[in-house]
């Protein structure tokens, strides 16, 4: 059966909290951190974008998989900031990682869930024997307008997973799809920051979709939420997969091992993504898991992986999720975080 | 001037953000449930209250649309407005029309689709019912005044944080009796005392919300009511309207709504009633300080005592005179200009006997009160069953 065989994830070592953007914009903190369940969040470095931080969560992946990377048939990345408009980011990774040339490579846009789309291309093409590995990576320098309530969570991540039929480490059990025209969120070409729908965002979106996909697949594979040890959900804030995950009948042990966002977050296509490699990390052989993405316009993906035996021999082949969360931490002031994205620019 | 009485109500069924509905469905659900109630199918006149559909979706010249997709062309249809007391001054129309004899069967709607634009948007469409020119451009917004109201009572009066807390707390306890209500849970002083700071003092628990929904009555002569209607016949015994300054900055007095006042001395010459008399009464707490200010200037609480009456209990479901057992501005929702008319449906089934888990029991004398603004326009209707 097909599935993951080497997975990997990065998190740039910049963080903000959110004290530091509610005092530019006189906010009130204390209720924004409880509003949101939000503390912090990761900054990528000037000299960080989509494409190298693909390449770092790429590089553990490769070591998890222990596989060599020209056997590597197709690179996807999924991502709604890619450095280029027109130039793939997979150019970049498939050369970086040394996959090239016998390589299919696509970029995927889809909101939050273009890690996830990006995964499901690679599964199906493995699983129809078209290529024998398959890279995809969920990764974004997410994009917030300043003052914007978005500026508090808008993080930056990747998540890199490998897919193939041998060395298998999480078995992919069954997949389902659930998405309408949706318009919540959206950025137009030639703007710098999206534009969302205020609370439109929440229940006619977020919630309908990630309750579709998540009772969709549970229906198409016969389990209920006490099946599963754990469950990953599109993390925007600290609260909505919380609650989605309440409302489905899930507890919140299920819930938070892949919960990253109060001290990540949001990194767009890398949010859930990023939440099942934290997983994979401490699961154990026989755990069933569920993964559910959410993308903005809008989709959820679903996945129920079952972990193999093999995981015990890769976990350690990289450095953790959590550890990359919680080590070599730098705060930075807001001054900072507005010259490392860009905000300001010097005088020429 | 003829009896008129009011023959049917309805809501849409549920308030809240209706992602799924439309201004004209909210308006037609309502409408409907009312015709239902009121069991006729055709009307000679429409009138419709509507703040500001213009700037929250676009549309104007409700009269014609709602008539059109309620089927009732060629009736006559008007939309009056009134800023936030749009509703009640759509009703008064209404009264108007039937008592005069101009027409038999009226039909009164009241409708505001206000969660198709963002919180910004909706904040300065609602500025419109400040003056645009001397206050809202100056950058004051609702709650900003409000607050301004609410520090000048609290310094004149001693009326405290806690005591404003306590008419938030006391709408939700009703509300929560309500299927319809926007937000029908409880909520406590603590949490009103630790929700987000708006403008100082109010914080977002005092404020009423952002709200789509549609309130409905048919009026038709009291005579016609006895004939068809079956349920006790709820009469309207006065409607009175009045205004003042449009500027809050203009007031010889900020703790006092001078045309809830006026309003409320009229309707109560018209009705032959005092305010002891009343039974209920539906009154405009778009934030709670209004609630407090305003059943002073009605009389039904003694001046400056309107904090001690939510805190005491005087004013809940069950003491001397519940006031909002709806839920109120503040649990069922504002959508602003449905709102006056759904104060209408409440009084009404209150003196029906149809509120079930909220019925002040015996109610026979009930009142309404809807106000445009910071109180630069008032109405207020007193109703008893006959």
């Amino acid at each position: 059966m097909a599935g993951i065989i080497g997975y990997g994830a990065y998190i740039p070592r910049y963080r903000i909290k959110v004290e530091e953007i509610a005092k530019i914009w006189g906010a009130d903190a204390p209720n924004y951190k409880r509003g949101l369940g939000l503390e912090e969040k990761s900054v990528p470095g000037p000299d960080q974008d989509t494409i190298t931080m693909s390449v770092e969560a790429a590089k553990k992946a490769l070591r998890r998989a222990g596989i060599d990377p020209r056997e590597i048939g197709a690179v996807y990345v999924g991502s709604e900031s890619h450095p280029y408009a027109v130039k793939p980011s997979g150019t970049v990774l498939a050369e970086a990682i040394g996959a090239t040339p016998d390589v299919h490579s696509a970029s995927f846009e889809f909101a939050c869930k273009a890690g996830t789309e990006a995964m499901f291309v690679c599964l199906c093409q493995v699983e129809s024997g078209r290529i024998k590995y398959g890279l995809a990576v969920g990764a974004d320098t997410s994009q917030g307008a300043p003052g914007d309530a978005l500026e508090y969570s808008t993080a930056a991540g990747a998540a890199a997973f490998i897919f193939g039929r041998d060395h298998v480490v999480a078995e992919v059990d069954e997949t389902y799809s659930f998405m309408t025209d949706t318009p919540d969120f959206w950025r137009r070409e030639y703007q710098h920051y999206p534009r969302h729908a205020g609370r439109f965002t929440g229940e006619p979106a977020y919630f309908k979709h990630i309750r579709g996909a998540a009772q969709g697949i549970m229906k198409k594979a016969g389990l209920q939420p006490k099946d599963f040890h754990y469950v990953v959900f599109h993390q925007p804030n600290g609260k909505f997969p919380l609650n989605v995950g309440r409302q489905l009948g899930f507890t919140r042990e299920q819930i938070e091992t892949g919960r990253l966002v109060p001290k990540l977050g949001n990194t767009y296509s890398g949010s859930s993504p990023m939440g099942l490699t934290a997983v994979l990390d401490v699961a154990r052989p026989g755990d069933r898991i569920l993964l559910v993405s959410y993308g903005s316009g809008a989709g959820s993906d679903a996945f129920i992986f079952t972990v193999t035996g093999r995981i015990d021999e890769v976990r350690d082949k990289a450095e953790h999720t959590r550890a990359l969360l919680d080590g070599h931490k730098v705060y930075i002031d807001y001054g900072t975080y507005a010259k490392y994205r860009g905000k300001i620019l010097k005088a020429e | 001037m003829r009896d008129v009485a009011v023959l049917g109500v309805g809501l849409n069924s549920k308030w809240g953000e209706l992602w799924e509905m439309s201004l004209r469905d909210i308006f037609v659900e309502a409408a409907l449930n009312a015709l239902d109630d009121a069991g006729v199918d055709r009307v000679d006149s429409i009138v419709v209250g509507c703040m500001t559909s213009g700037l929250f979706v676009g549309q104007e010249h409700l009269g014609s649309l709602m008539s059109d997709y309620l089927g009732m062309n060629p009736a006559a249809a008007t939309r009056v407005e009134s800023a936030c007391a749009s509703g009640g001054a759509a009703f008064r129309q209404g009264f108007l029309e039937v008592a005069s004899g101009a027409a038999d069967i009226v039909l009164v709607g009241g409708v505001e689709k206000m969660t198709d634009v963002g919180g910004d948007e909706a904040t300065y469409a609602l500025s419109a019912a400040s003056d645009m020119e001397y206050e809202a451009y100056h950058g004051i917004t609702f709650p900003g005044l409000y607050a301004l109201i609410a520090r000048a009572h609290m310094h004149r009066f001693g009326t405290t944080r806690e005591q404003l807390a306590h008419v938030a707390v006391k709408n939700h306890r009703h509300g929560a009796r309500n299927p319809a209500a926007q937000y029908p849970y409880e909520i406590t002083v603590e949490d009103v005392l630790a929700s987000v700071m708006v403008a100082d003092p109010l914080r977002v628990l005092d404020c009423s919300p952002i709200t789509d929904g549609a309130a409905a009555a048919v009026l038709c002569p009291v005579e016609t009511a006895r004939k068809l209607s079956k349920k006790p016949v709820v009469k309207v015994l006065a409607s009175a309207q009045a205004s003042s300054t449009i500027a809050l900055h203009s007031r010889k007095d900020l703790t006092w709504f001078e045309s809830t006042a006026e309003a409320a001395q009229k309707a109560y010459r018209m009705a032959g009633k005092r305010p002891e008399d009343i039974d209920v009464a539906e009154v405009h707490d778009c934030f709670t300080i209004a609630e407090i200010v305003v059943l002073e200037a009605l009389g039904l609480v003694e001046r400056g005592k309107g904090g001690q009456a939510a805190e005491s209990g005087m004013t809940a479901l069950g003491g001397k005179i519940p006031v909002n057992t709806s839920g109120g501005l503040k649990s069922k929702g504002h959508p602003v200009g449905a709102t006056g008319v759904a104060q209408v449906v409440e009084i009404a089934r209150q003196l029906r006997g149809e509120s079930g888990a909220r019925q002040v029991e015996g109610a026979r004398v009930g009142l309404t009160q809807n106000m445009g603004g910071t109180g630069g326009s008032s109405v207020v209707h007193i109703f008893e069953t006959v």
